[in-house]
């Protein structure tokens, strides 16, 4: 038996288990986590297909508005695996039953960190390839750089979900709808489909300290100028590590406020 | 050399305060090893609050919590391992079937062969027919029971119970009364349990702390507390202090 001391990796892979027993017990919950990903991805390849010859940006690298819906998807899914593992437990009132065990609030959150990579992988994959036979796209002709923006994009979610996950245990399941929009306030000034350039000035200054809006600019320049933006890079990089550091401390901090409060045994539908 | 022996629970001048309400109210009591104890009072009495406080969901406003001699506070992780908890208040994951859930509370608390675990617990506590279930398609009665089994996964030294029968028929009660009966002469666990069940308390337990309004006002074995208000049964006591402002001298004494 555990002697209580500090971190377990089996404490973790206990509550990877019990995400992934969730997962299977639920095709449709399976089966959601491909479905948008893969529907606007359809949507936007046609889009593109329609643009290729009626828009010369488009033109100019065919693919490059699939590319972002999908990188895209990689951030808002990488958040939504992180608060939809949450609420999972909020769903279903087991704090209670969870922190009575040697669980430690950090070790919860590397396994939340962790099921939104699988959630990740299962939702965007998928409609990555499906992009190659239905529109001879691959994504992954971005090469290693691509590598590189699905980790940016991916940590940036993470830090989003823990912050969206910390606003849930103070406010409980009345702002539930957070985890859902909450992405899409940033989606403006990430610059996701258009330069940054195309923002007025002060939406410009709030699109540089958005690890995202690097990695759109960055993969514009992969795509139309064939250069890897290392300055993009590291802008992005260093943003995601502050942002991922203030997410795990506002998010360890609230699970300490909730226990004060007693949030813990009374937060739930 | 003479052994000293700690009480597994030794509570001091423990608070808790929710705004303005004082949920609980400088309280402090001890219990020792192996014996079963309750706190014993109406709906807002502080029983769950102060159970809520041992386990380590809720934190103090005021007040020392020593568990095993350990300070609850600082050093919990060392603590958990050895104490596990059930309420009907608070319900496993419903999606996931039983053995799921034993299996990854077992995980949790590390314990080895888990699967033989397990299988032990179904056996003692009858719910292997229903392992394969999703937790949520159980009635009230196995939903205790898997409970309990998920209580006792990692064979706790400390057993915290808020009512453990509530909710339930009076056999599947008697049942789960003469199971931790049994749990606790073959283990020598502690367990504190509240409750305002009196029947319950009366059978099980070999101290009552009675609370009224956050705060302790009276304590003693049921058979002490019974003679002390002059009244037959321990529910009668119960109806003396829910419904009495003033605290008896014998307890203010104390």
């Amino acid at each position: 038996m555990s002697d209580g001391g500090g971190f377990s990796a089996g404490r973790v892979g206990a509550m990877l288990l019990r995400y992934l027993y969730l997962l299977r017990s639920s095709w449709p919950r399976a089966l959601e986590l491909v479905y948008w990903p893969a529907i606007s991805m359809v949507l936007w390849g046609f889009t593109s297909k329609f643009l290729m010859t009626n828009s010369s940006y488009v033109a100019r690298a065919g693919g490059v508005l699939l590319a972002a819906v999908m990188l895209w998807d990689v951030l808002f899914r990488g958040q939504l695996g992180v608060s939809m593992s949450f609420l999972e437990e909020l769903w279903s009132r087991n704090l209670g039953h969870l922190f009575v065990t040697p669980l430690r609030p950090y070790e919860w959150m590397i396994a939340l960190l962790t099921m939104s990579v699988i959630r990740v992988a299962i939702g965007v994959l998928p409609a990555m390839l499906l992009a190659i036979p239905l529109y001879h796209y691959s994504i992954f002709s971005l090469g290693l750089p691509l590598l590189a923006f699905f980790t940016l994009l991916l940590v940036m979610g993470w830090a989003l979900g823990l912050l969206i996950d910390a606003l849930l245990l103070r406010h409980g399941l009345g702002a539930e709808s957070l985890a859902w929009l909450a992405v899409f306030l940033l989606a403006p000034a990430s610059a996701v489909y258009y330069p940054v350039a195309t923002l007025p000035r002060w939406l410009q200054d709030l699109a540089l300290v958005l690890p995202s809006a690097h990695v759109f600019e960055g993969m514009r320049a992969v795509m139309f100028d064939h250069v890897f933006r290392l300055d993009h890079f590291i802008a992005a990089a260093l943003l995601d590590i502050v942002y991922l550091a203030i997410g795990a401390v506002v998010f360890l901090d609230a699970f300490r406020r909730a226990r004060r409060r007693g949030a813990l045994l009374q937060t739930g539908e | 050399m003479c052994r000293v022996s700690h009480p597994v629970i030794q509570v001091s001048a423990l608070s808790k305060r929710f705004g303005d309400t004082l949920a609980v109210d400088a309280i402090d009591f001890a219990v020792p090893p192996g014996a079963t104890a309750a706190l014993l009072g109406g709906n807002g009495a502080g029983k769950t609050t102060t159970l809520s406080m041992l386990l380590g969901l809720l934190l103090p406003t005021a007040g020392q919590i020593r568990i095993f001699d350990e300070d609850m506070l600082r050093h919990r992780y060392r603590v958990l391992p050895r104490m596990n908890f059930s309420s009907p208040y608070v319900d496993l994951p419903h999606r996931l079937t039983v053995r799921q859930n034993l299996t990854v509370y077992g995980r949790l608390y590390g314990i080895a062969r888990l699967g033989e675990r397990i299988a032990e617990l179904a056996e003692d506590l009858q719910i292997a027919e229903f392992l394969h279930k999703p937790t949520g398609k159980l009635s009230a009665g196995q939903k205790t029971r898997v409970a309990l089994a998920k209580a006792l996964l990692n064979v706790p030294d400390l057993l915290l119970l808020d009512e453990p029968t509530a909710s339930l028929d009076p056999d599947t009660g008697d049942w789960v009364r003469s199971y931790l009966e049994r749990y606790q002469r073959g283990s020598g666990a502690t367990i504190l349990l509240a409750s305002h069940n009196m029947g319950e308390v009366e059978r099980l337990c070999t101290e009552v702390m009675m609370m009224r309004r956050g705060r302790i006002v009276d304590r003693g074995s049921p058979r002490a507390l019974i003679e002390r208000y002059g009244r037959d049964t321990l529910e009668e006591v119960f109806l003396d202090i829910a419904r009495s402002g003033e605290l008896r001298p014998q307890a203010a004494a104390q």
